[in-house]
């Protein structure tokens, strides 16, 4: 039974993984750059809501959808004043500026929101107003899913679902494939580059605000750099999965979570870190573009 | 490579004109923050002393630095506007919590002429800036690092907070004393000094006291999101007690996922767990019956922590946690010092270090964080650690 | 034509090397009569620290052109053997420049076999899968190093791995009169701090010496055609394996150096220093010195470890001052209409700078 316990731990905290590394994939298979601003966003996203929350009394929806516009302005303005007069210059380059992006927001945020931690108020409470556990009871209350869990794993699912309709029927869709395969022909056939990779941005920043809220929401606790280790830790599940696949980014961050749980239960609690990167790098060995990824990877 | 050279120098022109930028603030940023301009003699025969502090203004750790730097303006700041001979000028500096830009915000301090040091914040950097601060006969008061390898390196360090084995060791004996045949489990942050330094004189007082330690968990700031996994195993061994030698933050949320899977065990904390109530958006239910070792009470009702609390409030909008009142303590206690000693604000740092050595061992201070605290030679404080409980979202004594 | 590039290399590392000289006396100088701030002195070391590290990174990513975000992971294993060599061999070698160089070279060679044992796998995935291994390995080192406790007493050394949570020092067995040097989290504390900006100077210029001299050797060369075209190099007979092995291993040499020199000036160092961020600090300065580019690297290096505590007036806003900062500075630099604009105000000096 406790092992289903610690498996349900794994696919709970592997979501969350998967929701964040959906984002950073969306934006490498486009722009070709790691974002390492993007941990950055889903803080301010969760600082976005929480102050809706908290401070206006909204609801936990509306409080999403304020967190995902806030985001998503935020991300254009970012990708237009820092990354777009750098689409010529070297990968490295784009790279510096992003960690720049990344020290700018947290440290803007510790001014605006203060270094005291804040605890998140959960989007479904993980008790109920007499203390008890508000969760999903099985085996007689042997084993239990909390509903926040439930509710990641299914938005997880959808975002998947929707953003691979997306890529392959929209137009806006298609052209971000194609911009994937090659800008200069991209161009060419008619398709604006720089439009598409900003929208691209938009979306992702819009998936790290919806990341932000289940997040904080399933672990509630909130700080400027709440975002920066599970960005890190999103990101490998996303080279896991093979960068650039929808799926695959999917798939990389529920391993990646069952992977630390079993080894926090099962190994040594010390070394569950360095178990997920042994993982990551025997998978690579033997797939070099990581579980989804093709060669020649397919890119969004 | 032309261009690189250009885009080089470019680099250097603007990271020059920055720092004549820095170099004109720094010059007119004290005279402004301070009352007390000059140091040295004063009109009324009293003496202004150059105080520094130092800890984690920025980055992760930044509540701590924050709560000293602020706790110690607080103090200097009454201090000031009182009629008291000793006056201060104040200056905090940010280290990130890193041992080498500590030792950079200690040069920096040096720099500007700093006479006696309230800091730095954590344990780590401590050290490396105790080692300094001995080497040069510097007088050293951390509020807030409790590991003996702070005061280790020189008889001028010494502590406002209690040690690490001390916390470890009266909470093994409490729960010996006052909750027999425990099980134990811990759970503790592997990657930090404080925590693994509780932890290991815990677990060796608790083998001493024969309590039966159950289950041993760990996390590190890299894996501080999720602790059901810990938690799930502790239940699983069968704890009835859960020892937190951490920091509220984490210690909130392994509250809440306990809360969540129906485990109710009894949560024992250390010094760190203070602050858990004040948390914006904390709910004080999950925290009912959890019991910790604390120096420092927010809302106790004696005047001085009142007027302190209500002060901090006014002046940055949260409640003070241990951290701002050890801080507070700090500022009070080389005040103390000095007076006894009878320092002048012309001496060296060297002279009046000496000077406060000497007397350390004799003076009793009454402080927020403790009554009649006094030094050993060693500078480790002897004050007592309080276990108290947590009912109805307030600390009461069991 | 050939002979008088050639010469234009050498002159660039002689400009270098005196560079770098006439740093270390115009600073030894200023040490000496009192000029030079407190602040400004304690950093000696540390930006000789960085520097080695940022040349030793430029020779992966800037020469050998791949991306490595664990160069810090070299780093700690350096600091901790040279601070464990340093500590136990207090005894044995009396003469502190002597031991500081033993330590050093210690660190030079455990981080040397560490890189030898990441190199062999990392260097067969290409581009940004090798940085995310890279930086897992990185990782990896500090989680290990976080539990790793060892002392010394008059039976030698000892040594424990802390698997489980459950062990401390105490557990090693130590004689009466045994010193803890390293104690898992609580890292390595009480170091005799014995660097000197001497030796980081000596440290400068020995990275310098064996970066320049691999560059323009034969292997260098090799290396530098791997970059530009693996299967084109590979076909005219280079051994890939072979020559990124030279390079990536002595770069992990050499960030051990600096590493055991950075571990030795603190008394107090945790394995979690060397963290992600580290790494990327590092790669900061090669990118922003230019890649391939050494003195670049120098300068870079110096530059950002002094900027941070320059901004300390900015007190609040420091690290956001920092953030912007270096934004501003990779916009500008790779700003295509400022790079024409300077290069052509660069055409009436006659700089000699034309290398590579």
């Amino acid at each position: 039974m406790e092992f289903l316990s610690y498996l349900i731990s794994g696919i709970s905290l592997g979501s969350v993984y998967a929701i964040i590394a959906l984002g950073y994939t969306m934006v490498y298979g486009i722009a070709k750059m790691l974002n390492f601003a993007h941990g950055d966003v889903i803080m301010v996203g969760g600082y976005i809501s929480f102050c809706a929350i908290s401070y206006l009394g909204l609801p936990g929806w509306l409080a999403l959808i304020l967190a995902m516009a806030v985001c998503t302005v935020l991300g254009i303005v970012i990708e237009g004043l820092a990354y777009k007069p750098l689409r010529s210059a070297p990968s490295l380059a784009v790279l510096i500026t992003a960690i720049g992006v990344s020290y700018f927001l947290q440290n803007t945020a510790l001014l605006i929101w203060k270094a005291a931690p804040k605890v998140y108020p959960s989007l479904i409470p993980t008790t109920n107003a007499q203390g008890e556990s508000n969760a999903l009871q099985l085996f007689n209350g042997q084993l239990s899913i909390s509903y926040i869990s439930l509710l990641t794993m299914a938005s997880c699912i959808v975002i998947m679902i929707a953003l691979t309709l997306f890529t392959s029927k929209t137009k806006m869709g298609k052209a971000m494939r194609a911009c994937s395969e090659d800008k200069g022909a991209a161009q060419l056939m008619g398709i604006n580059v720089n439009a598409t990779i900003s929208t691209t941005f938009a979306i992702g920043s819009a998936l790290a605000a919806i990341a932000g809220v289940l997040l904080c929401s399933s672990y509630p606790t909130l700080q400027p750099t709440t975002g920066s280790m599970p960005g890190i830790k999103a990101f490998t599940a996303a080279v896991f999965g093979g960068i650039g696949s929808i799926p695959g980014a999917f798939l990389g961050g529920l391993l990646l979570g069952i992977i630390e749980a079993m080894a926090k239960a099962y190994i040594s609690t010390n070394l569950a870190n360095t178990i997920v990167f042994a993982v990551l790098i025997v998978v690579l060995l033997v797939k070099p573009a990581g579980l989804l990824g093709k060669y020649v990877p397919e890119k969004v | 490579m032309k261009k690189k050279f250009f885009a080089l120098m470019m680099t250097m022109v603007m990271v020059l004109s920055l720092a004549a930028c820095g170099g004109k603030a720094e010059t007119s940023a004290p005279a402004d923050s301070n009352t007390p301009a000059q140091s040295g003699e004063t009109a009324e025969g009293g003496s202004t002393f150059k105080l520094g502090t130092i800890g984690p203004l920025t980055g992760d750790a930044a509540i701590y630095g924050q709560a000293v730097a602020n706790g110690a303006k607080i103090a200097v700041d009454e201090i000031n506007a009182s009629d008291s001979a000793i006056k201060f000028e104040f200056q905090s500096e940010d280290d990130v919590a890193d041992g080498e830009t500590s030792v950079n915000a200690y040069n920096t301090l040096m720099d500007w002429g700093m006479q006696v040091m309230v800091g730095p914040t954590t344990t780590g950097a401590s050290i490396a800036v105790a080692a300094k601060a001995a080497e040069e006969r510097t007088f050293m008061l951390t509020p807030s690092a409790s590991s003996t390898d702070v005061i280790a390196p020189g008889d001028n360090v010494f502590q406002v907070c209690f040690t690490d084995p001390n916390q470890g060791i009266a909470s093994a004996d409490y729960m010996a004393d006052n909750m027999s045949g425990a099980k134990i489990a811990v759970i503790y942050r592997n990657d930090d000094a404080y925590s693994q330094g509780i932890r290991d004189t815990f677990v060796s007082q608790s083998k001493a006291n024969n309590l039966e330690v159950v289950y041993e968990g760990t996390f590190t700031a890299d894996t501080a999101t999720d602790f059901s996994v810990q938690l799930t195993a502790a239940q699983a061994a069968g704890a009835d007690t859960v020892f937190l030698p951490i920091y509220y933050q984490p210690a909130s949320v392994i509250l809440t996922q306990a809360a969540a899977m129906n485990y109710a065990p009894t949560f024992f904390g250390v010094d760190g767990m203070d602050g858990i109530l004040t948390m914006e958006g904390f709910d004080t239910a999950l925290a009912e019956g959890v019991m910790l070792l604390t120096p420092f009470s927010a809302d106790a009702s004696d005047e001085r922590t009142q007027n302190f609390v209500k002060a901090y409030q006014a002046a940055y909008g949260e409640i003070p946690n241990q951290f701002a009142a050890d801080a507070y303590d700090g500022v009070y206690i080389v005040k103390a010092a000095l007076e006894a000693a009878g320092c002048t604000g012309d001496m060296s740092a060297t002279d009046i270090c000496e000077a406060l050595v000497g007397v350390m061992s004799t003076i009793s201070v009454d402080g927020l964080t403790g009554q009649g605290m006094t030094w050993a030679a060693t500078g480790e404080v002897s004050k007592a650690p309080m276990a108290v409980v947590i009912e109805n979202g307030t600390y009461v004594l069991p | 034509m050939k002979k008088l590039r050639i010469k234009q290399h050498t002159r660039t590392d002689f400009l270098t090397y005196l560079g770098v000289i006439i740093l270390f006396v115009v600073m030894n100088i200023l040490k000496s009569n009192g000029t030079l701030s407190r602040s400004l002195t304690g950093q000696l070391v540390p930006i000789c620290c960085y520097m080695s590290m940022a040349v030793s990174l430029n020779l992966t990513v800037g020469i050998l052109g791949e991306l490595s975000l664990g160069h810090a992971g070299f780093m700690s294993v350096g600091a901790f053997s040279g601070i464990v060599a340093a500590m136990s061999l207090q005894n044995i070698i009396p003469a502190v420049p002597l031991r500081l160089a033993v330590a050093m070279i210690i660190g030079a060679a455990a981080a040397a076999i560490a890189g030898a044992i990441v190199g062999t796998p990392v260097l067969r995935l290409r581009g940004d899968y090798l940085a995310i291994v890279t930086l897992a390995f990185g990782e990896i080192i500090k989680d290990l190093v976080n539990c790793l406790l060892v002392g010394y007493d008059s039976k030698g050394l000892h040594m424990a791995f802390n698997l489980t949570g459950s062990k401390t020092i105490d557990d090693l067995g130590m004689k009466e009169g045994g010193i803890a040097i390293i104690k898992g989290a609580q890292g390595a504390t009480g170091t005799t701090t014995i660097a000197t900006f001497t030796a980081g100077f000596i440290l400068v210029m020995v990275t310098l010496f064996v970066v320049l001299n691999l560059k323009h050797s034969r292997a260098g060369r090799a290396i530098m055609a791997l970059r530009d075209n693996a299967i084109a190099a590979e076909s005219v007979g280079i051994n890939i394996t072979k020559y990124k092995m030279m390079a990536f291993v002595t770069s992990a040499a050499l960030a051990g150096a600096a590493g055991a020199l950075y571990g030795l000036n603190f008394s107090s160092l945790q394995a979690t220093k060397f963290n992600f961020n580290t790494s990327i600090l590092i790669l900061v300065f090669v990118v922003l010195g230019g890649l391939g580019n050494l003195w670049g690297s120098l300068i870079a290096a110096a530059a950002l470890t002094v900027l941070p505590e320059l901004l300390r007036a900015f007190s609040d806003y420091r690290m956001l001052v920092y953030a912007i900062v270096l934004i501003l500075v990779m916009l500008t630099t790779n700003n295509p209409t400022l790079k024409t604009f300077f290069s052509r105000f660069k055409l009436h000096k006659p700089t000699g700078k034309e290398a590579v």
